[in-house]
């Protein structure tokens, strides 16, 4: 009963969030405002049992989204402000159909069923079958992940597709990076904090335990809260401290962008290379069974294979997408200017 | 009343998705917008979610021990979908903050009446 | 005598809970009322670090075993770097931008 009523006050929280969101005009402060808005959501699916969606929601949105956020920022302009001025013929149009989408939203939710019922259809059919028989199928403790990597992994390597692809085009739009290190014919003082000290030794201190972390994360997914993204995030997260403490081009000396795209690829690879290796061994694609003598190790293979694909291609990514933004010079090219 | 009780969870989503609506079809600021669309989808986040939640489950990890006897647990297939959503939803939002930064560096500005009107003044 | 032990623990970590929740409400009611951005900051670090301290002491003494009291001390650790580590940089920053603290009617500079 009082998580029921924990829930309620969080999802009002939420609510009034984003009303602020909508009305601020300062765009600094609606980014901030979105970070918590993130976070408050994360606390929310803890308390509706969704600890893997609380753990990615954290840690991407309230953690890399803010980044790139705040990255896109620096380069329109800190001081940025939503300067529009929506006529009133704009404004009422946009709230009717706004309402008119709630509405219709709302008479479908009527005869939904009661929030937590058992026998709701959507518990029928295929989540009993999962829940059933993945311990002797499958064998792994966190049912996420074992409908993630297992069940689900043609859905997942499409993700993760979808990631790289985030990944390169942001490259075709942004990046003039290469550019920039043929410039550099100096070397950066590496490791210089110029003059913060505590945050100097408070980055160095926190860099190796984060990038741990991540590990554990990758690692433990199995039995658990975590998995490949979560992990990936993590480990761009822990980098990307660093980047901003001390200079990007010390992060780009430790983590080159050849590196970096050479992972990218490389985590993709993986996964679709278990896709292919099973079709190569007799079977279907991305059939795990067939990995191993025993099918079940054979899956717990598969799975830890693929997740470590996920988790490499996703780290790789969400580090290439913030040296896109850091290192983003504007070129003087203004049409009809 | 009863129904607003039981039901909280899916009217909130649905309000939070017409303010995230709201926003991105009444501002002119493409940021704005961006930030609209984000909230749009953790509405969607958080109904998926909710239809998943099951009263008395626990989340969808199996405890070890056998003593427990039959445990509830709460539908891990949300999980995965919306596991997968949010991925792919910052990966739209990177895409929408570089083109964003482009757009800014071309037009000089970020409201979307004055892009449209120094398009059309070229 | 473990009934005693047990009773102590539940006490004391509803203590520690109750002290820490009563630092947040002070640290979010100073967060709304204090005139100058240097003192809204300090009240924020007392939700961050005494707050969030004492609550998370709390939880310790409620974990069920000795795993999740491992993984609470570290969870204790790393704010005990990271929230005044924040607070410091705030300031930094603040300061590094030209705000001026808001200083009293007797004060010399």
């Amino acid at each position: 009963m009082t998580s029921l009523w924990l829930n309620a006050v969080l999802l009002i929280f939420l609510f009034i969030i984003s009303i602020s969101i909508l009305r601020t005009r300062k765009l600094f402060s609606a980014i901030m405002l979105t970070s918590l808005f993130s976070l408050l959501c994360a606390a929310v699916f803890v308390g509706l049992d969704a600890v893997d969606v609380a753990f990615t929601e954290a840690a991407v949105g309230a953690g890399i989204s803010t980044v790139l956020m705040l990255g896109a920022l620096a380069l329109i302009g800190s001081n940025a402000e939503d300067r529009s001025h929506t006529s009133t013929h704009r404004k009422a149009f946009a709230m009717c159909v706004s309402l008119f989408t709630g509405a219709v939203l709302l008479y479908g939710t009527i005869d939904m069923p009661r929030f937590g019922d058992h026998r709701a259809p959507a518990h029928q059919h295929v989540a009993p079958r999962y829940i059933n028989t993945s311990p002797q199928e499958i064998g792994l403790p966190n049912m996420v992940t074992s409908v993630l990597a297992s069940y689900r992994g043609y859905d997942t390597m499409g993700e993760t597709l979808v990631v790289f692809t985030a990944g390169i085009a942001v490259f075709g739009l942004l990046g003039n990076v290469l550019k920039r290190q043929r410039e550099k014919d100096v070397l950066p003082d590496v490791g210089e904090h110029d003059g913060e000290i505590v945050l100097g030794i408070f980055a160095k201190l926190m860099v190796a335990p984060i990038i741990l972390f991540a590990l554990y994360v990758q690692f433990h997914g199995d039995f658990g809260p975590g998995g490949g993204f979560q992990a990936g995030v993590i480990f761009a997260a822990a980098l990307v401290l660093y980047a901003l403490v001390f200079s990007v081009e010390s992060l780009m000396l430790a983590v080159p962008l050849r590196a970096i795209r050479i992972l990218m690829a490389a985590g993709i690879t993986l996964y679709a290379g278990t896709g292919i290796t099973t079709m190569l061994l007799g079977g279907q694609f991305l059939d795990y069974n067939l990995l191993a003598h025993n099918p079940v190790h054979g899956q717990h293979y598969g799975v830890f294979i693929v997740e470590l694909g996920v988790g490499i291609s996703v780290g790789a990514v969400m580090l290439s997408l913030f040296y896109s933004f850091m290192n983003y010079r504007p070129q003087q090219r203004r049409p009809g200017k | 009343m009863q129904w607003f009780y039981s039901h909280f969870n899916y009217v909130l989503a649905v309000l939070l998705l017409v303010i995230g609506l709201y926003t991105i079809l009444s501002s002119h600021n493409l940021f704005k917008k961006l930030l609209g669309l984000s909230i749009f989808q953790v509405s969607i986040s958080l109904f998926y979610i909710s239809v998943g939640k099951v009263s008395g489950g626990t989340a969808p990890i199996l405890i070890g021990d056998s003593t427990q006897g039959e445990v509830l647990y709460s539908n891990p297939l949300p999980h995965v979908l919306i596991l997968t959503a949010i991925v792919v939803g910052v990966a739209t939002l990177s895409l929408g903050l570089a083109l964003l930064v482009r757009i800014h560096n071309a037009y000089g500005t970020i409201e979307e009446d004055e892009v449209s009107a120094k398009d059309r003044n070229q | 005598m473990a009934i005693y032990l047990g009773l102590a623990l539940d006490i004391f970590s509803w203590l520690l809970l109750v002290t820490g929740g009563g630092f947040v409400l002070i640290g979010a009611i100073g967060l709304l009322r204090m005139p100058d951005f240097y003192t809204r900051l300090h009240a924020a670090s007392i939700i961050d670090t005494l707050g969030a301290w004492l609550i998370l002491l709390g939880l310790i003494l409620q974990s069920p075993n000795w795993m999740t009291a491992l993984k609470l001390i570290i969870v204790v650790a790393l704010l005990l770097f990271a929230s005044p580590t924040t607070s410091h940089v705030l300031a930094k920053a603040a300061h590094k931008a030209g705000l001026k603290p808001l200083l009293g009617k007797d004060a010399h500079d």
